[in-house]
Parts: structure tokens; sequence; C-alpha cells
């Protein structure tokens, strides 16, 4: 029997179309747009002033606090202006807008370096570098990954996860880069068990990806310190806590972090951007990217610069379809509406999927008819019927005694709903307007 | 037979005084003394339990200003001035007047002045798509129409436009809580001073953006061009990210700012209507009529033709 998690869950059609599709390399944009705020927490202090030279890999905004992060310039060229622009937030923030300067070698370099097993840096070095280089964790919350790393003396950790769940349909930008980067994410792994004096990895892998554990099984077959797991379908298995749950049997606390039971959990991309920083000194500035959609011509997977708008990307893949309704950054569960085609990729944008006319419409809300199937579902183990309830009629307080803040936001329960009551929308609502309260309570 | 009644009656005659005994007895030894004046200030309040003032109803309020010493930080908007002289009478303590208000909307971007770029399909609440998004037109500032002000309103003042897709406030029904104010993300909602023919003058509209953007997203965004702020004689009118902010303590209401906007953001209310003024003047600001620009072409056309005309007779 394969593992999973108990509670919860559902399994959406995979729609994985893009996955026997190679990454493929694009030219460089001609305009980025770098968001400052590609991470969660502290936005990131412009250091670059207008029509300045940038090179690639060159600090452009550097990190504002300790939750915080670098921002390297992934091209070489001019900084033309420094403005807000729509990005994936569907606000306006600041943006560096970089023009590429196309007759700059570096531009055009290949950056497929050879593999590089040897780790030569101390265990603060490579922790330093992971710092500078400014990686963030690439699965979708972008939490900077130093201070992920950054354990207390206090916390034993004793196990480390590679989340290669990719449990969201149509992405495959992970399972592409599982195939094709195993070797590199294995010595990413050794990098971080080294540096943070960890002696066991499991690699969790969701059994739709059958070519990807094969793969990795047949590369650590002499190494008992990796081991590789097979998973079985289920949404939200990519969660954190679910994914420790699983693998793992261990129950993460409410509100508290998968480090409290003795585990890190590192998403692949990010793992392979530890490798990359650590070994050939290169920061986060290109990731994979899932082009994709029913009605795209061409739906593929490619290696993108942060900054390049989105637009640049489906005209790629053919073209954006007549009717397009939605286009959305990341995945159909999680992933959320832009709001124009010149929204820019940064560094938590995982995929783009173009969504039909048929598909997006929301279809009429009618009465709850407590059918239970929304509590049947939910992987916390709440009661979204009753959290939007409450929300609603302002009972903000009842809502926290009923746990809403641990709810993740995965949608699972506005998906099963026979009613297409917006539950998630409402629950998500309460829990900004609680997070406002409780700030205003901490000020007085 | 008799007697049976009689027992019955008696029964339940000594049952009745043992009770009211009881009672009498309760109701002097648990007692708990209220100020009379309690009651007595909540029948001068308006009874709206709006919690305007920032109490959760006029019970609570009433006890507010029987409690505390100094009431002159306490308010009932609903009532204004009258009620809390009145209040202020009865208790003998003093109150600050305040001038009456009544809420404004800064936005003036309608269906044709704002067009709208992306559709939003969730719950019809502001707050909600607030969260998603900055809103269906490209103005991340502007009122987003979904009406939460309108639901959040007590005293039925405010109703949404079809047409326009933004909220009326009608001002003789307002009473100035605030409830709007609070329940928009945007912060579009001012309370803004009432005077009696309800006079006002105020810049419609909050976008911060830089001009060409704010014009691109919205006809009559304000762009801050400072033109108002430069014609302003009293200094009322302050420039802070692109936006002209007009404060109606200065404001002689003269009327010179609305004349030079050149994109009409700065709105006049229940203004009497202007004399018709010689069309230099009019084009300084506003586009020419297109009635009166007719009118000026004949007149043109006529001068050359006529001549011609005649030239061609002869």
């Amino acid at each position: 029997m394969l593992k999973t998690f108990p509670k919860g869950g559902i399994h959406p059609p995979e729609n994985k179309i893009t996955a026997s599709k190679p990454i493929k390399r694009l030219d460089p944009p001609k305009v980025v747009y770098v968001p400052i705020s590609q991470h969660i927490g502290i936005p990131s202090k412009i250091i670059v002033e207008r029509k300045e030279k940038v090179t690639i890999g060159q600090i452009i905004a550097k990190s504002g606090g300790y939750v915080s992060s670098n921002i390297h310039s992934p091209v070489a060229g001019t900084v033309t202006k420094l403005d807000k622009i729509f990005d994936s937030s569907g606000y306006k923030k600041q943006c560096i807008v970089i023009r590429t300067d196309l007759k700059d070698q570096s531009n055009f370099e290949l950056i497929d370096s050879p593999l590089k097993t040897d780790i030569q840096l101390s265990k603060k070095d490579i922790l330093q570098h992971i710092t500078d280089y400014g990686i963030v964790g690439l699965g979708g919350a972008t939490f900077p990954s130093h201070v992920k790393l950054n354990i207390k003396k206090d916390k034993h950790i004793d196990c480390l996860i590679i989340n290669g769940v990719e449990c969201e349909p149509y992405l495959t930008a992970d399972h592409r880069l599982m195939l094709e980067k195993a070797e590199e994410i294995l010595v990413g792994i050794e990098i971080l068990m080294f540096a943070l004096h960890i002696d066991k990895a499991i690699i969790g892998i969701e059994n739709n990806k059958k070519n990807a554990i094969a793969n990795f099984k047949e590369l650590t077959k002499n190494n008992d310190k990796i081991q590789v797991a097979a998973l079985k379908i289920k949404y939200p298995q990519g969660s954190e806590k679910q994914l420790v749950r699983a693998l793992l049997k261990r129950e993460v606390p409410k509100n508290g972090l998968p480090l409290d039971v003795g585990v890190i959990v590192h998403n692949v991309g990010t793992i392979f951007a530890i490798y990359e920083a650590v070994q050939y000194n290169k920061p986060l500035t290109e990731r994979v990217v899932t082009v994709t959609g029913k009605t795209i011509k061409d739906p593929s997977n490619f290696w993108v610069k942060i900054g390049t708008p989105v637009i640049d990307l489906i005209n790629e893949v053919g073209g954006l379809p007549e009717d397009t309704r939605k286009i959305l950054n990341g995945g159909p569960m999680m992933g959320k509406a832009i709001k124009n085609t010149d929204v820019p990729v940064a560094k938590g944008t995982s995929g783009i999927l173009v969504i039909s006319k048929e598909e997006a419409e929301r279809k009429k809300c009618t009465n709850c008819i407590r059918c239970n199937e929304c509590v049947f579902v939910c992987p916390m183990g709440l009661e979204p019927y009753l959290l939007m309830n409450l929300t609603e009629k302002k009972m903000y307080e009842t809502a926290l005694n009923e746990d809403i803040t641990t709810c993740i936001e995965c949608g699972s329960c506005s998906y099963v709903c026979p009613s297409h009551r917006p539950l998630l929308d409402y629950i998500r609502f309460g829990k900004s307007i609680i997070k406002t309260l409780e700030i205003a309570k901490d000020k007085k | 037979m008799t007697v049976s009644i009689i027992y019955s009656v008696l029964l339940l005659t000594s049952l009745g005084i043992i009770a009211a005994i009881i009672l009498y007895v309760v109701s002097k030894k648990f007692y708990v003394y209220e100020d009379p004046l309690i009651t007595e200030v909540e029948e001068i309040l308006p009874a709206a339990n709006c919690a305007g003032c920032g109490s959760p109803g006029c019970r609570s309020f009433a006890e507010k200003l029987v409690s505390t010493e100094d009431i002159s930080d306490l308010f009932c908007p609903v009532g204004g001035n009258d009620v809390m002289e009145s209040i202020a009478n009865l208790l003998g303590k003093e109150v600050t007047k305040k001038d009456p208000t009544v809420a404004v909307l800064l936005c003036q971007g309608s269906c044709d002045m704002r067009p709208k770029t992306t559709q939003f399909q969730g719950p019809d609440s502001c707050a909600i798509s607030a969260l998603v998004f900055s809103g269906e037109t490209d103005c991340q500032y502007g009122c987003l129409g979904k009406g939460d002000c309108v639901d959040a309103c007590l005293f039925d003042a405010m109703y949404m436009d079809k047409d326009t897709g933004l909220p009326v406030i009608i001002t003789d029904k307002c009473t100035s809580c605030g409830a709007c104010v609070e329940a928009c993300p945007k912060n579009i909602i001012e309370m803004r001073p009432k005077n009696k023919r309800d006079l006002k003058i105020y810049v419609g509209c909050m976008n911060e953006d830089k001009g060409g953007i704010a014009k691109r997203a919205c006809a009559v965004a304000c762009i801050g061009c400072s033109k108002c702020f430069d014609i302003c004689p009293k200094d009322a009118i302050t420039m802070e990210n692109n936006l002209a902010y007009i404060d109606a303590q200065l404001c002689t209401l003269c009327r010179k700012c609305v004349d030079v906007c050149p994109t009409h953001s700065i709105v006049e209310t229940n203004f009497p209507p202007r004399k018709k003024k010689p069309i230099s003047t009019i084009t300084k600001g506003k586009k020419i009529d297109s009635p009166s620009k007719e009118k000026y072409i004949d007149k043109k056309v006529k001068a050359i033709v006529e001549p011609l005309k005649s030239n061609n007779d002869a």
C-alpha cells in the first residue's frame, strides 16, 4: 500500500499534458520586470538607479531584513525605470525594469554546467551562500530558505524531506526537473544534509511520476541515507504538514512548523537552486515554469528568467487562444488569476495556466444542503461550511475558536461543494480579518 | 362542597402571599442600584444603535456618558449638537460642538469613465474582491462597486446606481455614523462638513498614480497637475502623491479650482447653475460644447460662402 495522509483530500483530474515535454531554454526577453517583493516577508530594498548598467547575477535589491531575500538581475542590460506595475498579487507593486542588452554575450551563454559532486565549502559558507544568492522556497510559498535552515540549538532535526509531490493538476515543472537534473538534486540533498548534520533524507514523489521514482531509485541504489518514497495520488499532498504526516506519521502541531517535529521540508526546485548557488555561485534568477492549458497549441516547460512578462511565454506556446477567460499564476487549485498579460514571472511562479471560457465559468451558488462533503475532504479536519457561515455573520471570535487560522487554503472544500458555495473565498476573508484584529490587539 | 372551594381559595391565596413575600425579600436583598440618569440620557439619544459613537449601542453610550467625568471627547454623530447639548444640560457636563458632517464618495469612476478590464466572479463583496486583486478596472484606488457600504448603512441613505456602478449617498438621510467609511476596503468614503445648503467642493478621486497612468485608467482621475493648487486663493489645496486634496475648513467655496481642473475630477454639489460665460474663458478648462462649436463653424462657413455667392450672382 502506498503512503498517504489519512484525513480528507481529493483527486481532481490530473491533466499533466506537459509531462513528456523536456524543459526548453528561451531567448532572453527584451525587457524584464523584476518585482521587489517576490518572497514572504519584508520587500527588498532597491540599490540600483535609473540608467545604471547591470550584469547577469548582480544584486539589484538587497534583503530588507531577516525574513527577506536578495534579488539579482536576471539579464545583462540597462535599468530603464523603477516603476509600479501589476504583479501576481493583483496590485501594483514596485518593480525594477531592465532592458536587455541583446549584444551582450553573457545573455546567451548556456548555463548548463557539468555535474560537480564534491562539496568544498564549510557548513557556515554553505548557509551564507544560500542567504546571499537569494534562495527562496520554490514550491509556491516563497519563504526565504535561509530562515528555514537557521535552526535554533534546542531543536533536533533528524530527517530532511524533499518535496517532489507536485499534487497540483496540470503542473509538471518539478517532474521534469527531477527527470533532467536528478544527479544535481541528489548532490543538493547531500549539501543540505552535510550543512545541517542530518543523516536521513526522504524524497517524496506521487505515484503518477513513475519514471522519476524509478530514476531516483536507480541513482540511490548504493546510498542508504537517501530514500525514495512513492506516494498515493491525492491532493493536497504537496502541503508540508500533509507530506510529513504521510511519510513519517508525525503530526505537525496546530500553528506549528515541521521543525517542531524534527523535520525540514524543501521543494526539489529549491534543492536544485541550492546546488547551483553552492557549487557554481549562481544566484536564483531563473526557474522552471510550465505553460499549459487545454486550449494551448503547444504546451511546454521552460527555463524562464525571473521578470519575464507572461505574454512572452504565451507567445512561445502558440499565442493566446481566443476564448481565454482566465490566466492563472500557478495550478488550477491554488493558482491565482492574473490581472493582465504583462504580469512578470516571479520566484514563486511554478506554472502559467490558460483557462477557456467554458472551464472558467463559476456556477451559481445555492443554499448549503448540509451534505458534509466539505468536512470529509478538508485535510486539516476543519468544518468549512461552518467557518464560512461564521465569517459571513461576522462572528470572528467563534471562527478563531474553530481554528480558522489553521486552514491551508487548498480549496478542496470549494472543489467538492455540490451547491458551488464560495467556501474558500469567505474563509480566506475571515483569516485576513482575524489577522488584522490580532495585529490591532498587539499594538494596544 | 363549599368547604373544598374555601380550602382551595385559601390555599392559592396563601401561596400567592408567600410568593409575594419571597419576591419582595429577593428584590430588596439583591437590588442593583442603577443611575436613573442612564435611562433619561438613553431617551434623549436617537436609539439608532448604529455604533457611530464607538459604543456598541445607545444604552452603553448612555452609561458611558453618565459614568465618565469629562465627556468632551464623546459625540453622537446621529443626534448631532442638539442632542449633545440637551444631554450636557441634563448631566451638568460640558460637550464640544462639532460641525455636522456627511459622507462623501471620493470616486467618480463610473462605467463610461473607467472601463472595466477584468471581471471578478467571486462573492459579491468589496472586501473579498479586494483580497484577491485591485479591482475590475485599471485604477487600483477607486470604487470596487460591490456595495459593501450600502449593506453597512442602517439608515437607507445609500443605494447603488446601476448606470454608473457607484454608490450614491442621499445627503438628507446620512447621519454621519461612519459605518460606510469602515466598510469600504479602499477608504474612498470621507466625512466632510455639511453646511445649510449642502454646498461641497471636493476632489472626487483617490488615484495616486502619475498623471498619464491615472488618466489611461479613468477619464475623470486627478492627474496631479497642480492647476487647482496654483489657483486656490486660500491655500486650501494640498498636493501629495500626485493627488490634490481640498481642506474643507479652509475652502471658501469660490469654485475657481472646479473651472480650472482639466479632467473634471473636482466635484461641486448643489451650487446654482452658473451664468453663461464668454467662450474664451470656458475653453481654458473645458471642452467647447458641441452645439456652440457647430454654431461657430456655421458662422464661419456663412462668412465665406455668402460673399462668394454674391460674386457669382454678379
